[in-house]
């Protein structure tokens, strides 16, 4: 574990300590290199080519307000009767405005039994997040979520 | 060794689609910040994990910096037999953490 | 934006807050049957956050304090399970009657400090730093085995005089905003403070795990941020002001649930 690498003098730690972490909070909030939704589109063409993306059959799940954007919990469920003949195959995420669209990339075997997976992303500033299902098929679904993230996730000063 | 946690039923039927959840400890810098001084500071995240469970590798994720600080996953497998189910995290800076739990399908 | 900007900002809501409530002179204390947890201030995601074990990332910590609890160490070459056997047994409710009087101090310790003590004093090995990896864990492990239980410290003519300076601090109208814990925590509890609810400041959930940290951390680093927040000079760290305001913090909540390691945004 590395966690105690925050920490490396206790001493130090009093009023300059705690401003050094809200300049850390704050480059995650509003650090000026954003992916674009542009960025986003190019990220989404390098993993479904040409084909076309369907809406429907995948269901996001993610809080619309989040009190704080370190954490925000997400997960995505894909209609499927996922067996041999027909089956979710990969899980994309992407979001619009963190420093890299890519969030992360799910790869179900043949015997996952049910598409669906959750975990616990972090989002810059208020955005659109997106998850795209691959099925065995080669057909593209996708549903998207507008998440609002309260500014009040820099208060190490407060 | 970085430390988790993982959920996975002691027993399940055969053809039981069953629940699994991993947590793992690690910070998952971005590599997009700074620190006070205004040094970058050098991304440092998990970028794969992988779930097998006999014979097969039945999940697979690829992660980016928007995963949050202490990675958390769930997901699906079918309980096929009894045995070890292994885990594996890789990440930058050489990062490998392996974990095994173990089912009983009966 | 810069942080010059930010700060302003975090300035200007103050200053919005203060005009827009118009704080008292005096804070008025929360009648008992009134008091709530911060867990009661959060959102469903927060909530279930902290609720499973499983997905709490303030576990991993605790199974880390649970290898450092079996470990041998130091010049005496002893465990804490060497003395404490099974912590399940004999550290349940220890961490909800903290901080306690140490005679050899002349003092209330809080749990860090009787970690280190016994670290110090009974495997004679360097104490921990506070808020390292270590001291985080090892606190987990043992406020883990009072959850669920009442907070209730010992407050008796030797830690009455600490509970008064403690409750000092509390009502001390300090910093640039010439503001008081009291102000906020027992008078603005439930208002929003630049779109965070303002809770009613108890500690029933150290250490905890913030969002916000994206780890572990003391309720002396919670302290320290509540102070710079109100643009207040902290106590040096390990200070003992912070162990008399959270000996006043305890018994502020006495009778409330322990709940380490909490999850709060
Ligand atoms: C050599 C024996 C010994 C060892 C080793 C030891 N302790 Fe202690 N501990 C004691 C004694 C004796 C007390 C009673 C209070 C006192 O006098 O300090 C105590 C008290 C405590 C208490 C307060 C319990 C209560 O109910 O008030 C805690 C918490 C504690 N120890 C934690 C630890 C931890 C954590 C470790 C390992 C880092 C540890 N101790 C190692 C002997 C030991
Ligand atoms: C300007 C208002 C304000 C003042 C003054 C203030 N706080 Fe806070 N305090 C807050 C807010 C807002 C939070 C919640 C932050 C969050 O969770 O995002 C908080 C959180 C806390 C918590 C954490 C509660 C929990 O559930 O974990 C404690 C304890 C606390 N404050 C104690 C104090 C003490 C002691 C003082 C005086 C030294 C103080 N506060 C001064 C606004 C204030």
């Amino acid at each position: 574990m590395k966690r105690s690498d925050e920490f490396p003098q206790a001493s130090r730690r009093t009023v300059l300590r705690s401003g050094s972490a809200l300049a850390a909070c704050m480059v995650l909030a509003v650090r000026p290199a954003k992916a674009t939704p542009d960025e986003m589109k190019a990220a989404i063409h390098k993993v479904i080519g040409e084909a076309t993306i369907q809406t429907g059959k995948v269901h996001l799940d993610v809080p619309p307000l989040v009190e704080n954007g370190n954490t925000v919990a997400i997960s995505v469920s894909v209609e499927s009767p996922m067996n041999a003949a027909s089956r979710v195959k990969t899980i994309h995420l992407f979001n619009e405005k963190n420093p890299q669209p890519n969030v992360a990339s799910f790869h179900l075997g043949p015997r996952a039994g049910r598409a669906e997976v959750a975990t616990r992303i972090r989002l810059a500033d208020t955005q659109t997040v997106i998850a795209i299902a691959e099925l065995s098929d080669g057909s593209f679904w996708q549903d998207s979520a507008e998440v609002i993230v309260t500014l009040a996730a820099c208060v190490e000063n407060m | 060794m970085a430390r988790a946690l993982i959920n996975v039923p002691a027993k399940a039927k055969p053809g039981e689609v069953i629940a699994i959840k991993t947590l793992m400890s690690h910070i998952m810098e971005t590599g997009f910040r700074h620190s006070s001084t205004g040094d970058a500071i050098p991304r440092d995240i998990i970028t794969s994990f992988v779930c097998s469970y006999d014979g097969a590798e039945v999940f697979r994720a690829d992660l980016y910096p928007a995963i949050s600080a202490n990675p958390y996953l769930t997901f699906f497998t079918t309980a096929t037999k009894s045995g070890p189910m292994t885990f594996e995290w890789r990440g930058d800076n050489g990062f490998v953490a392996k974990e095994t739990a173990e089912i009983v399908v009966e | 934006m810069s942080r010059q900007a930010l700060m302003r900002l975090a300035h200007f809501s103050l200053a919005v807050l203060l005009v827009a409530f118009g704080f008292a002179a005096s804070a008025t204390e929360i009648p008992l049957s009134e008091r709530k947890s911060g867990y009661e201030f959060m959102g469903p995601q927060s909530r279930a956050m902290q609720d499973d074990d499983t997905a709490n990332p303030g576990m991993l910590s605790v199974f880390d304090g649970e290898a450092l609890w079996n470990a041998k160490t130091g010049a005496t070459n002893q465990s804490c399970a060497g003395c404490h056997g099974d912590a399940t047994q004999s550290m349940k409710g220890a961490a909800a009657r903290y901080p306690a009087f140490n005679a050899s101090r002349g003092r209330p310790l809080d749990l860090e400090g009787q970690i280190n003590l016994c670290r110090a004093d009974r495997q004679q090995a360097s104490p921990f730093a506070y808020e390292s990896r270590e001291l985080l864990a090892l606190t987990a492990y043992v406020a883990r085995q009072s959850r669920g239980m009442p907070i209730e410290p010992t407050i008796d003519a030797r830690t009455q005089p600490f509970l008064d300076a403690g409750r000092a601090i509390f009502d001390l109208r300090q910093g640039q905003l010439n503001l008081s814990c009291a102000q906020c925590h027992d008078d603005q509890w439930g208002q929003r403070l630049a779109g965070t609810v303002i809770p009613q400041g108890h500690p029933t959930g150290y250490p905890q795990y913030r969002l916000e940290w994206q780890s572990l951390g003391s309720l002396q680093r919670r302290l320290r941020n509540c102070l710079v927040g109100m643009r207040a000079e902290p106590y040096a760290v390990g200070a003992p002001e912070y162990v008399d305001l959270t000996l006043f913090l305890m018994w502020r909540a006495r009778g409330m649930k322990f709940e380490a390691p909490a999850v709060r945004p």
